[in-house]
C-alpha cells in the first residue's frame, strides 16, 4: 500500500490502542452487568456500599428515649402531638450528645403553623388539626409563650 | 469416497461423545434453585402515599433536605408536597412553593385568594422518585452512572456521572434534579442508607399522619404491602409503562 494511506492509518490504529490502554487502567475492576439487565445494571457495583456508607442524621424517637425518657413518655401520653418526631422540631440527632451545639431547636411560630394554619378545605386531613388565623391570633408572639408542644393541652401562664 | 468398517466405528463413537460432552457442562436446576440464583435478596422497595391524610406541613421535605445534605435554601428538592384545590367552578389551582418546604401555611395560592366557599375539594400530594422497574432515566444514561439495585431502587455514581442532564430530560415525574454542589444528577433514593439497616426513610420517620410509608412487596407480611395489594391503589403516569412502585390512595384525576 502506498505510504499516503498508511501513514493515517497507522496513527488511527495508535489513537485505537493508546485508547484501549487508558481505559485498562481509568475502568475500574467491579465496572459491568451486575443483574439481569445490561440497560438497567450496568454500574459500578462499590457505589452502592458508598450509598449505604452514607451518614444516617434522623435517628428516630427511640433513640431520644434513651436520655430524654420523661419528654417522650410525656409526649406520648399528650395524645395531639404523640405522633410528632422529637426532630422534628429539635433537629436531627446524629452527633448529638458529643456535639451539644448540633441540635438547633425550631421554637418558631412558623414551624407550628405549618400544621395549624387554618385552611378551610372540606374533607382534608388539615381541616381535623385545631387551625388559628395567623393574622387573628396573637400576632408574631411564638407560640410556645403560652403553648406546651410537649402537652399542648396545657396553657403556661 | 472409502470408508472401512473400523474407521465409521471410531468416528461415530468419537462424535457421539464429543457432542455429549459439552451437554454435561449445563446444570439443570429446579426452578427454585433458579429463582434463588437470579435474585439476590428477597427485598423489593415500593412506598405508599396516602393523600387522604397528608396535611401538608412539609416536614418531610426539611427532613429530606436535612438528612440527604441537599442545600436547603437551593429550589431543588428530592421530595415535594403539591397543594391542589379545585373551585366548584373546575378549575384547578395548584402550587407549591420551595417544593412545600415551610409548608403551606397562606390560604392564598401563587398570590390569588381563592374564596372558602367556592373549593370543591382541596387535597395535597407528597411525590417522590418512583423507583420504576423499566426506568427511563437510567436507559438514557450514555456512562453507566445510575443504575438499579436488586432490590429495586435507582441510584446514582456520583464518581461516574459526568453531569450532562439526559436523565433529568428523560424522568418523566421531573424527579431529577441538578445537584449544585456535586454537580451531578440526583434524586430521591428512598434513604438507601436508611432502608438498607432496617431504619425507615427520613420523610417517613417524620411524617406525624402516617401519610407516607415505605414497603418491601417481596414480603407478604408486611402490613404496607398488604395495602398495596389489597386496597385500591393508583400510580402516576401510568400510561408510560414505566412501572413506577410509589403507589397513592385517594389519587385525583387532577393530579398530574
Amino acid at each position: 500500500m502506498k505510504w499516503h494511506v498508511l501513514r493515517p492509518l497507522w496513527l488511527a490504529i495508535g489513537v485505537l490502542a493508546a485508547i484501549l490502554v487508558a481505559r485498562q487502567f481509568l475502568v475500574p475492576d467491579d465496572f459491568g452487568v451486575h443483574g439481569p439487565s445490561f440497560t438497567y445494571n450496568y454500574h459500578r457495583l462499590s457505589n452502592v456500599q458508598e450509598w449505604k456508607d452514607f451518614p444516617v442524621k434522623y435517628l428516630g424517637r427511640e433513640y431520644c428515649a434513651d436520655c430524654h425518657r420523661r419528654n417522650v413518655r410525656r409526649l406520648n401520653r399528650s395524645s395531639a402531638h404523640s405522633k410528632v418526631e422529637c426532630e422534628n422540631c429539635h433537629g436531627p440527632g446524629a452527633g448529638h450528645p458529643e456535639e451539644i451545639t448540633a441540635l438547633p431547636i425550631n421554637t418558631s411560630r412558623e414551624q407550628c403553623l405549618r400544621c395549624h394554619a387554618l385552611l378551610d378545605y372540606p374533607e382534608n386531613g388539615r381541616s381535623v388539626v385545631p387551625g388559628i388565623v395567623d393574622r387573628m391570633h396573637m400576632r408574631r408572639r411564638d407560640c410556645v409563650e403560652c403553648h406546651n408542644p410537649h402537652d399542648p393541652r396545657e396553657e403556661r401562664k | 469416497m472409502t470408508c472401512s468398517r473400523r474407521q465409521f466405528l471410531k468416528e461415530a463413537v468419537g462424535g457421539t461423545l464429543a457432542s455429549t460432552l459439552p451437554l454435561s457442562a449445563f446444570v439443570f436446576l429446579s426452578p427454585a434453585e433458579a429463582k434463588a440464583a437470579v435474585d439476590e435478596a428477597k427485598v423489593r422497595w415500593a412506598f405508599l402515599v396516602d393523600t387522604n391524610k397528608c396535611t401538608g406541613c412539609g416536614l418531610c421535605v426539611t427532613a429530606c433536605k436535612t438528612e440527604n445534605e441537599v442545600p436547603f435554601d437551593s429550589p431543588v428538592t428530592r421530595t415535594w408536597v403539591e397543594r391542589y384545590v379545585v373551585t366548584k367552578d373546575g378549575e384547578t389551582h395548584i402550587d407549591s412553593p420551595l417544593g412545600g418546604r415551610d409548608g403551606f401555611i397562606d390560604d392564598k395560592i401563587r398570590g390569588e385568594e381563592i374564596d372558602p366557599e367556592n373549593i370543591a375539594k382541596a387535597f395535597f400530594v407528597p411525590k417522590l422518585c418512583n423507583q420504576c422497574d423499566n426506568p427511563a432515566c437510567v436507559q438514557v444514561c450514555p456512562v453507566g452512572a445510575t443504575y438499579q439495585t436488586h432490590d429495586g431502587v435507582v441510584l446514582i455514581d456520583r464518581e461516574w456521572c459526568i453531569g450532562c442532564g439526559y436523565c433529568i430530560m428523560a424522568c418523566p415525574y421531573g424527579v431529577r434534579f441538578f445537584h449544585p454542589e456535586h454537580k451531578v444528577a440526583d434524586k430521591c433514593n428512598f434513604c438507601y442508607h436508611r432502608i438498607t439497616k432496617g431504619m425507615p426513610p427520613a420523610c417517613v420517620e417524620c411524617c406525624s399522619f402516617d401519610a407516607r410509608r415505605i414497603a418491601n412487596l417481596e414480603d407478604p407480611d408486611d402490613p404496607v404491602t398488604k395495602i398495596i395489594l389489597t386496597e385500591r391503589v393508583a400510580v402516576l403516569k401510568d400510561e408510560y409503562g414505566t412501572k413506577p412502585h410509589v403507589f397513592y390512595l385517594g389519587l385525583d384525576a387532577n393530579v398530574r
